[in-house]
């Protein structure tokens, strides 16, 4: 079984206690009201599907409840790592040990 | 004018007398009991706690007890707590300072209690964690599922488990203890 490490449970638990709720680190404009449709449709409606690293919120829905965002492999389903809800995105590169 | 009769309403439990033993575990409903759902941030704590009469566990899967009286960790600001005695709890904590919420969950949820050496492996047949000592030690709680019930766990200590689960969801996780507890007994 998959074991994703939730980070206000501070440890790793199975995936049937999460669930995977799309794209992170997508910012509401504040402006919302003023802006012309294609950037309300970009906002809203389009989303990336890379191959390879991607930014995800999931949530501990059958554990503590909350929000945290992942990154992960698309390829090899493996979570590079996750971190809380609000914090900016992580160096993948210290991550995966690249030089700098 | 007719009399009328009042008819004072019994309090059903969903699983009164469940129970099942073999050499390896002992399943048992557990009796009634008073459960508060509560949710609060850091600055109602000190306030609850001392409603309580407990301090609110801060850490994952802690929990903290007094008497009759615990109160398991959900989540960063997500608490059940449970009364033994049945105690009223929305009572106890009404009157403490701060935000918070508190809802009675007494009669949402039911309880078993599940005892004996092969307590861990009978939870281990739906439970998806790691119910091992070292990672799941005595007086630790978490929710989680089971099979695909969403159920509470507390390990009260080593060979003693107490699992809450919705009362709609209890025959469905009773059987499942049973087949569990089977199992169990071959190891």
């Amino acid at each position: 079984m998959l074991l994703i490490r939730c980070p206000y449970c501070e440890e790793e638990r199975p995936e049937l206690e999460f669930r995977g709720a799309g794209e992170a680190h997508i910012a509401r404009p504040a402006n919302i009201a003023e802006i012309p449709d294609e950037e309300f449709e970009a906002f809203f409606f389009l989303r990336d599907n890379p191959r390879g690293i991607t930014f995800e919120r999931w949530r501990h829905i059958h554990g503590c409840g909350r929000f945290f965002n992942a990154a992960r492999d698309t390829v090899s389903d493996k979570f590079l790592t996750t971190y809380k809800a609000g914090e900016p995105k992580p160096d993948l590169g210290a991550i995966r040990g690249d030089k700098a | 004018m007719a009399e009328t009769a009042i008819v004072k309403a019994d309090r059903r439990e969903p699983m009164a007398g469940a129970a099942m033993a073999n050499a390896a575990v002992t399943i048992k409903a557990t009796a009634p009991m008073s459960r508060l759902s509560l949710r609060a941030g850091t600055d109602a704590l000190p306030a609850l706690s001392a409603a309580l009469g407990l301090d609110l566990p801060q850490r994952p899967k802690q929990t903290a007890g007094h008497g009759d009286r615990a109160a398991l960790w959900l989540g960063p600001d997500e608490w059940l707590v449970l009364d033994l005695s049945g105690a009223d709890l929305m009572a106890a904590v009404s009157g403490a300072d701060g935000v918070f919420s508190a809802v009675d969950v007494s009669h949402r949820n039911t309880g078993f209690t599940v005892t004996g050496q092969g307590a861990a492996d009978t939870l281990a047949c739906a439970c998806p964690q790691d119910l091992r000592l070292a990672a799941f030690p005595a007086g630790a709680a978490s929710r989680t599922v089971f099979g695909k019930a969403e159920v509470v766990l507390w390990r009260q200590s080593e060979t003693q488990w107490h699992l809450e689960c919705w009362r709609s969801f209890a025959p469905y996780v009773f059987g499942l203890l049973k087949e569990g507890a089977e199992d169990a007994v071959l190891t």
